[in-house]
């Protein structure tokens, strides 16, 4: 019954990685989530349209700030290109969990923040 | 003042009272529901949901209208529900409840109809720092219309008032004092008729916000003097979308309408209009009738259980809830004790968010609300982006509390680091 807190996503929420900041970011961009009072910062130095080092920093619930930690996993030494294509298949793949309409808002913010700034967009695109 | 009420005792009554709503012996997965949410809404009775029925299967119609049965059947069921209405509150007439869609409503119908006729530059209005989203935006729109000064009675960290400087508070500019009779967030139930009488020393008006209040403690507007008394039908047992503002005669009766359209007039003619008597002048267009209705049945059906009864359960159950939660590892209740608070508790547990103490609830089939409670100033306050709040109705158990902790229990072990 516990699926939404499997040990995976514990234990990114426990011990986030990357969490914190980086001093020379070219892509910085931060987002809320106004209903439930969620942040999220994401960081990112490019190289050569790759994404060569990541960082995020946030507070919320266990989803949100899991999704990010693992999401800037996922990230390092990926192509820009390749990152505005994620979508939230790729997110909920990347869990592995079932997740509900109010709970995926959380589980998007993440995401939402990080196509913003690839993007260099204020609005999430469609 | 309080009745006596032992858990135990709490627990019989309340437990042949959820018979009567039907969506309480609803399964959440394969747990039972334990409905905890009741100061976001409350769940409705048999008896409200049969009188909407009715009004729709044998009685529909438009009111104060056509000559018709229908018409004139419809018109004598909405006007029951004004005096059903004005009977709980102890109104010395139904002509002084101005139906609404809720405390929202209510309160934007202050501001809009009495807030523009009498507000001007150099007034104040005072708020507090406790109150619900409703009770702030609406004044905040108002100042910046007309720049009026908005203060606030600020917040103690032990969930009280800090009344030290209302002298200078409240004052000779200041108009109206709006408050939160009963906090949705701390539970605190704030001093009504010290503030009021305080107000009107300085010749200001108030405006009360029941929200909170109405379905769960007697209010007597006449014993408290208030001026103004904003609050929602959906909190008690009726309908969403239905609601009242109760008013001072001479106030209605000097107040411009805020809408208008059918109803609200007397006579239209192409060059000016003349407005209907109080109350119909603030009810333009077609009412929420089935809705009305709803909220009349709805204050039947409480006043017949006895709002000292329904108050007295839930400061017992409270009690007995505030003693059980102070015992959850890492759990912080917000708010003062028990003998200052009404039916609800909001609190944070360490190191979990609570959106995730209420998912995790839900998988054991407690309902209960997780975020900021439409009242972010509080959470401001006490440094904290959000909480989680179990409310209480008439019809929990103190059987729903240990749900709840145990409940509670299993979210501290699956986040045990
Ligand atoms: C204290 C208080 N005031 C105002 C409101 C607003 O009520 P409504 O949304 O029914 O207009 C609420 C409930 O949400 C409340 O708890």
């Amino acid at each position: 019954m516990d699926d939404l807190y499997r040990e995976a996503i514990l234990d990114h929420y426990r011990h986030p990685r990357r969490k914190g900041h980086l001093e020379d970011a070219d892509i910085h961009y931060y987002d809320t989530n106004p209903f439930c009072g969620d942040e999220i910062t994401i960081e990112l130095k490019v190289e050569d349209g790759k994404i060569v080092d990541a960082a995020f920093d946030g507070q919320g619930c266990a989803i949100s700030q899991a999704t990010a930690s693992m999401l800037m996993e996922e990230i390092l030494g990926k192509d820009i290109e390749e990152v505005k294509s994620w979508d939230k298949e790729f997110i909920l793949d990347m869990l592995g969990i079932e997740i509900g309409p109010v709970r995926l808002k959380c589980a998007l913010l993440p995401l939402k923040a990080l196509k913003a700034g690839v993007w260099g967009l204020d609005e999430w695109p469609e | 003042m309080l009745m006596e009420i032992n858990p135990a005792a709490v627990t019989d009554r309340a437990e042949e009272l959820k018979r009567e709503f039907p969506i309480l012996a609803r399964r959440i997965g394969d747990k039972r529901l334990v409905y905890l949410d009741n100061a976001a809404t409350s769940q409705k009775p048999e008896a409200v949901l049969q009188a909407m029925d009715d009004y729709y299967r044998l009685y529909n119609a438009n009111v104060h209208r056509g000559v018709h049965t229908l018409s004139e059947e419809a018109t004598a069921l909405y006007e029951q529900a004004r005096v059903r209405i004005a009977r709980l509150l102890h109104a010395p007439s139904e002509k002084q409840i101005v139906f609404t869609r809720g405390t929202t409503e209510s309160i934007n119908l202050v501001a809009n109809a009495w807030g523009r006729a009498n507000l001007k530059p150099g007034d104040e209005v005072l708020i507090t720092e406790m109150e619900h989203h409703s009770n702030i935006v609406p004044w905040q729109i108002l100042r910046d219309q007309i720049g009026f000064t908005l203060r606030y009675i600020p917040l103690g960290l032990d969930g009280l008032l800090d009344v030290s400087d209302l002298d200078s508070l409240i004052n000779e500019r200041t108009k109206l004092v709006s408050f939160i009779h009963v906090s949705n967030v701390l539970g605190t139930i704030n001093p009504a008729a010290e503030l009021i009488a305080a107000a009107h020393a300085v010749g200001a008006k108030v405006l009360l916000d029941g929200a909170q209040s109405v379905p769960h403690m007697p209010v007597d507007v006449q014993a408290l003097d208030v001026d103004f008394l904003a609050f929602s039908g959906h909190k008690m047992c009726g309908p969403t979308g239905s609601g009242a503002l109760y008013a001072k005669r001479e106030l209605l009766e000097a107040m411009p309408p805020w809408m208008g359209g059918g109803d609200m007039i007397r006579e239209v003619k192409m060059s000016a209009s003349k407005w209907n008597a109080v109350p119909y002048k603030f009810e333009a267009g077609t009412p929420s009738i089935a809705e009305a209705v709803g909220l009349g049945a709805a204050a039947e059906y409480l006043s017949a259980l006895g709002m000292d009864w329904i108050n007295a359960h839930e400061r017992a159950l409270v009690g007995y809830a505030y003693e059980r939660l102070g015992q959850v590892e890492g759990l912080r209740i917000l708010g003062p004790g028990p003998d200052q608070r009404s039916g609800l508790i909001s609190f944070t547990v360490d190191e979990i968010h609570p959106h995730d103490l209420s998912a995790i609830l839900d998988q054991t089939g407690v309902a209960v609300r997780a975020g900021h409670h439409c009242a972010q100033p509080i959470h401001d306050r006490f440094g904290i982006p959000a909480s989680a709040r179990a409310s209480l109705y008439f019809y929990n158990t103190t059987e729903d509390i240990d749900q709840l902790v145990s409940g509670l229990e299993h979210a501290v072990q699956i986040f045990a680091w």
